[in-house]
Order: C-alpha cells, then sequence, then structure tokens
C-alpha cells in the first residue's frame, strides 16, 4: 500500500542505493541568484556542461529593489551576484525570468504559477522553501550549493529516502483563520525538529478544503517544524488550478497526464513511517511571540512566562526569545505596538493572500507610525491585483505597493527592518536579525497583519471581518 | 572533497540548542558569488555587536577556544535556511568536526558534502563531553573516522555511529558528482525511458 512519497519516490529512481543513498532523478530545477554563482563556477573549474538546461528554470528575486529596477543595484556586491545569474544561465541556455520579465517573481510563487511544476515530479532548488511546490503533489525539497552543482552536472542527486509522516488536520477552519494559521498551530505543536527527517504529508477534510494557494502557504512552511518537504496529495482542485497555465500540458498531453497524476495520492490504507494528528477546531488566529517559529500562540494569548515551563531548556529559550522581543512575561500580545507590517513573501505573497489583506484594509486606515509594505509575489499577482483594484485598497489605506521580490522577509535588499523595530510579517521565519539587525518579527497570517496595521497593536482580524 | 582519516583539535562548546544557519552567516553576508571568506563572518551577531565591537562573553571570542576546531553544539544545529554558506563559514574560521545532539536535514547533507564531519551523539554524552570540556582549558578530542570513536584528553571516550556510505566516501575524499557520473549510462537509460512530452520544461533549450 504505497504512500504518495513512495510512488514518487520509485518513478524516479535512476539507480537503487545499495548501501549508497538512491540515485533520484530530477524533473525541474528552480534557480535563484544567491545560492548557485559557487556551483556555476565549480561546474566550469572542472569543466562540466549543465545536463538539462531545458528543466532548469532560474529567476531572479532576493536581491532586487522593490521599489525600482534600477541598474547597476545601489550595492555592487548585490550587483555582482545578479550578473553572475544573468551571465551563467546565457552561457547555460537556462531560461532566465529577469528582473523586467513579466513573468518574474519570488521562486516559490512565480514558477508553480506559469505552470512549471506538476503532480508526481520531484523539484530541487538550493533553497529551503522549495517544499512550498509539495502543495502541486510533487516531492520538492531544497538542497544546499554543492547539491545544486550535482543537479546541474547529472540532473540527479543521491539522496536517502525521507521517512513519511502522514500528518491529518481534523476538525474545520474557523472563519477568520486561514493556512497560515493552520500551519503556524502545527508548526507550534510538533515543534522546529519535530519532522526532522520526515517528508510530511498533509491529510484531512482540513486540508483538501483549502484552495491550491492556501496549500502552497502551508506546505511552504514544512521546513519550518524541520520537515525537508511537505505534500499534498493532487485532486481535482490542483488539477483546475493547473489547467490552461503556460507550461502546463495541454490538449491530448493533459488527458495523458491527468491519467497519471490521478495514480499518485497514497492508497487507502497506505502504512507512514509516522503518523500524527492536530486538531483545529476552535483555531483562534495565530502569532508568533518568539525567534523561531514554534514559538506561536493565538492573537489572543499572553507571551508565556519562562518560570511556569517545567523543562529548563525551554525556559531558558524562552526568557532569551522574549528578552530579544521585547515583550514581558505574561504580557498581551495584542498590547505589542507594531512599528512595521509586511504582507508578501513565498508564503504569503499570492492573490489570495493580496485579497484577505485587503478585505480587512478596504476603507480604513493605517494606524500613524506604522510603515506597511504589500509586495506582491510575482509579477503575475501583482497584475491580477492590480485588475482588481487592490493596488488602491492599499495605497488609500497608506501602504506601500511595491514590485515583486523577497523584499523585507530576509533583507538582503534594500527593504530592512530597522533595528529595535517591531513588524507584524506574513513571511516564514521570525529568527533574530532575520529581516534586519535588532528586528523583532511577529508571524501571522495576511488579514492578522493587516489589522494588526489598522490597530497598530498585534490584532485580532474577526473584528473587521 | 579532502580526505578526513583521524583528527585532534581543541573543542569549543557552544550551548545553545536550535542554533539557525540564519545565526551561523546571517544573510547580509549572502550576496558573494565566491566559496572563501566567511569564516570572517561566521556567528557574526554574536562575535561582534551592533557596532562592530567584540562581544568579549560569546564563547568563540574567549581566548581559551581561541584555537578551537572542533565544534560541541546542542539539538537540532543548522536549521533554517539551507545556505551551504553555514557549513563555508564554519571550515572557512578552522572546524573539521561538528559534535551535537541532533542536526537539520539540510545542514547536515551541505556539511557531508564539503568534509566537514557532523558527529551526531546521545545528549547524555553529548552532556557529558559538555561537562570535560568544561573542567580543563585546552581540551582537545581525537576524532578517528575509521574506527569511528572519540577520545578526549583526559581518556574519556566513546564510539559514534556514521553512515557507512558517507564514512566511505569521507575516508577516501571521494567526489560525489564524479561517482554519480559513473552511472552516465543509466542516467541516459532512464531519461530515454521517461520523455513523456507533458514533462518537457523548455524543450528550446536542449541543445
Ligand atoms: S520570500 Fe523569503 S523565504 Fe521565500 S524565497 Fe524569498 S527570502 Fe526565501
Amino acid at each position: 500500500m504505497p504512500t504518495l512519497l513512495d510512488k514518487i519516490w520509485k518513478s524516479h529512481l535512476v539507480r537503487p542505493g545499495d548501501g549508497r543513498p538512491d540515485l533520484l532523478y530530477v524533473d525541474r530545477h528552480l534557480v535563484h541568484e544567491v545560492t548557485t554563482p559557487q556551483a556555476f563556477a565549480a561546474l566550469a573549474r572542472e569543466g562540466r556542461k549543465v545536463r538539462r538546461p531545458d528543466l532548469t528554470f532560474a529567476v531572479c528575486d532576493h536581491v532586487l529593489s522593490t521599489e525600482n529596477r534600477d541598474r547597476p543595484l545601489a550595492d555592487p556586491v548585490a550587483e555582482e551576484q545578479l550578473k553572475a545569474l544573468e551571465a551563467n544561465t546565457a552561457a547555460h541556455r537556462i531560461t532566465y525570468f529577469g528582473q523586467d520579465d513579466p513573468r518574474q517573481g519570488v521562486i516559490h510563487v512565480t514558477m508553480p504559477e506559469l505552470g512549471l511544476i506538476l503532480p508526481g515530479q520531484v523539484v530541487i532548488a538550493g533553497d529551503s522553501h522549495t517544499a512550498t511546490h509539495g502543495a502541486l503533489g510533487a516531492l520538492a525539497f531544497g538542497v544546499g550549493t554543492s547539491e545544486v552543482e550535482h543537479v546541474l552536472a547529472t540532473q540527479t542527486l543521491p539522496q536517502d529516502r525521507p521517512r513519511s509522516l502522514g500528518l491529518s488536520v481534523e476538525g474545520e477552519l474557523p472563519a477568520g483563520c486561514g493556512a497560515k494559521d493552520l500551519i503556524l498551530y502545527v508548526i507550534g505543536r510538533l515543534g522546529t525538529a519535530g519532522g526532522t527527517g520526515c517528508a510530511i504529508e498533509y491529510l484531512g477534510p482540513a486540508v483538501r478544503g483549502l484552495s491550491l494557494e492556501g496549500r502552497l502557504s502551508v506546505c511552504n512552511m514544512s521546513i519550518e517544524c524541520g520537515a525537508k518537504a511537505g505534500l499534498i496529495a493532487p485532486d481535482e482542485v490542483t488539477y483546475a488550478w493547473l489547467r490552461g497555465r503556460p507550461y502546463a500540458p495541454s490538449g491530448a498531453d493533459w488527458r495523458q497526464a491527468l491519467e497519471f497524476w490521478k495514480s499518485l495520492p497514497s492508497d487507502p490504507g497506505a502504512r507512514y513511517d509516522r503518523q500524527e494528528s492536530v486538531d483545529i477546531s476552535g483555531l483562534e488566529p495565530q502569532v508568533t511571540w518568539g525567534t523561531n517559529p514554534g514559538q506561536v500562540a493565538p492573537v489572543s494569548a499572553s507571551a508565556p512566562d519562562p518560570a511556569a515551563l517545567s523543562d529548563p531548556a525551554q525556559a531558558k529559550e524562552a526568557a532569551q526569545a522574549l528578552e530579544f522581543m521585547d515583550l514581558k512575561p505574561g504580557q498581551a500580545l495584542s498590547q505589542a505596538p507594531i512599528d512595521y507590517v509586511f504582507i508578501g513573501s513565498c508564503t504569503n505573497g499570492r492573490l489570495e493572500d493580496l485579497a484577505a489583506a485587503a478585505a480587512v484594509l478596504r476603507g480604513r486606515r493605517v494606524a500613524p507610525g506604522v510603515t506597511a509594505l504589500v509586495v506582491p509575489g510575482s509579477m503575475q499577482v501583482k497584475a491580477q491585483a492590480e485588475a482588481a483594484g487592490l493596488d488602491r485598497v492599499f495605497i488609500e489605506a497608506g501602504c506601500q505597493w511595491r514590485l515583486p521580490g523577497c523584499s523585507m522577509c530576509l533583507a538582503m535588499n534594500p527593504d530592512v527592518l530597522p533595528a529595535g523595530a517591531r513588524c507584524a510579517s506574513t513571511s516564514n521565519r521570525n529568527f533574530k536579525h532575520r529581516q534586519g539587525q535588532g528586528g523583532r518579527t511577529h508571524l501571522c497570517s495576511p488579514a492578522t497583519a493587516a489589522a494588526s496595521a489598522i490597530k497598530g497593536r498585534l490584532s485580532d482580524p474577526r473584528e473587521y471581518l | 572533497m579532502q580526505k578526513f582519516t583521524t583528527f585532534t583539535g581543541i573543542v569549543v562548546p557552544l550551548d545553545m540548542a536550535h542554533v539557525d544557519t540564519d545565526q551561523i552567516v546571517p544573510k547580509q553576508f549572502l550576496k558573494r558569488v565566491q566559496r572563501e571568506g566567511f569564516g570572517q563572518v561566521l556567528f557574526h551577531h554574536h562575535r561582534f555587536d551592533q557596532a562592530g565591537q567584540v562581544v568579549d562573553t560569546f564563547v568563540l571570542n574567549h581566548p581559551r577556544y581561541a584555537k578551537a576546531s572542533i565544534l560541541l553544539a546542542r539539538e537540532n544545529f543548522g536549521s533554517g535556511s539551507s545556505r551551504e554558506h553555514a557549513p563555508w563559514a564554519l571550515m572557512d574560521y578552522g572546524f573539521k568536526v561538528l559534535i551535537a545532539p541532533s542536526f537539520a536535514d539540510i545542514f547536515k547533507n551541505n556539511c557531508f558534502q564539503i568534509g566537514l564531519l557532523s558527529i551526531e551523539l546521545a545528549g547524555e554524552l553529548v552532556d557529558e563531553w559538555f561537562k570535560r570540556v568544561a573542567s580543563q582549558s585546552g581540551y582537545r578530542i581525537t576524532v578517528d573516522l575509521a574506527g569511528q570513536t572519540l577520545t578526549g584528553s583526559d581518556g574519556f571516550a566513546c564510539f559514534f555511529a556514521v553512515d557507512p556510505h558517507r564514512k566511505h566516501c569521507l575516508l577516501n575524499g571521494l567526489d560525489d558528482i564524479g561517482l554519480t557520473l559513473e552511472h552516465e549510462d543509466r542516467i541516459a537509460a532512464y531519461e530515454r525511458a521517461h520523455a513523456a512530452p507533458w514533462q518537457a520544461g523548455a524543450p528550446e533549450a536542449r541543445s
């Protein structure tokens, strides 16, 4: 009784391990500017070629400014990195969605949107949030630069099979909560290392009930519980979403593909290496209070009191996190005044996310003193949002409407959270200094970020819905 | 990859769990296109304050551990971003061996790729090493990969587990890509057998 993971794994075995890791074929290799220059340089040094440029797709996203597309970039080191990607993709005939291409966007937003990722594929990128693409029923995971080089040279990767973790999400997602609240809650329950060594398959009616965009947000944060990959079996939602996308199959190819895709879901009674369940009935909008994504609570809750935690290691971590976050033990999270709001990233930079934020912000104003950035995940999202008038809603509310890029998710570009500033952010990592040195991050959903922008402190979006 | 057989070095204890790769190499340093030189920015926000002054209290800045080449750490070391810059920085700084109760998956793979040995031990054993390292200045551990043993300068010793394939590659300094390319024919055969047109990608990019 094979699982989805078993089926994908088996169909991609170039060579079974026999005491070594299995050699796995890679259908899609996604490339961005940050983790690849050293791989291309090593390839050149060894006199090796890119084996399958036709299966390799590149985009720039991390270092771009979201205010303009001027070149050279203000930071000469970033400019050199961007130039390296342009030169490497040209030299190896790799399809490249450059800064002015209408297909440009954050790697994990634009690639699926183009129909490049299909159910049953193995997808690799030098980026830990590659797990995002598992939402389409693909096995997608992040690797380091040496493994990027490996895939460039061979289109394969020696890899040990992860353990399968069947995670059923029970209950129904309450109104006012979205995919982001669901996954934050899951991370809080499993812990940031709870999925180590595993590929999580998300199961259950709450997951089935999510839109494809919501599923992308869920799988995106699989790495935040330590899992290398997250998968959701393809279904009618998947097929409907894929149909008609530029790189998706059409005509007779579509029918053939569909037949294959329908064979992918885990068989009834399939055995997972591990099985867990969480119940989301009664879920409230979630927000992180600490400096890792597992330090999460309902927005109506208070920061924990480390003294009340029984595990001394956890108590120490919590105390350090609260100190960095400038929160007092037991302080209500909704009292925390915020300075910045960031709506965007590969977790929540899709049209549905922007629509959820706009629904809260429509006809309202961002609180004085709050800087709110809305950064569409791709050029296509931007165009669609503008066609729907969402840009006007944001601008009239006092937000900045930006160009696509990673922006303040990680501050490798001009969008940097200042030291000491507190940010309600729809991104995926609240590590210390991630958004800018000394910056404080509260992860939350787009609706919660929008409500927080209006109130000027962390807020429950449900009062605006 | 460089061969790894045996190694003896001073141990520095980093008593922090869940050290993510953003801490090991902050993102503002990821723009460089070279592999070398990341040692300077290793643990940047821990080693230096916002004014760029050395933080004396951070363990790596302690003179006692100035020449350390073995890092003793806590659980889930290397979590978060997949950046290989993190192992590059550790290696460039002078580390050859990492010891912890657990490492994040991608980080562990990345270490292996560059010949940085990551050793997982039971939590109680790691506790024991922390105690021993604290008890004596200049405490060293000798790592014998072939025998899979760690021996401290006070004679305390233990075994460690290692994946046999990884051990073989490290002992012999084997190049992973070279190993895969030995199976070129199998890769080509796979490609011929799996050429569904709807999987094609960008056929115009094929040379
Ligand atoms: S948006 Fe953030 S998490 Fe996503 S790819 Fe960009 S930097 Fe990484």
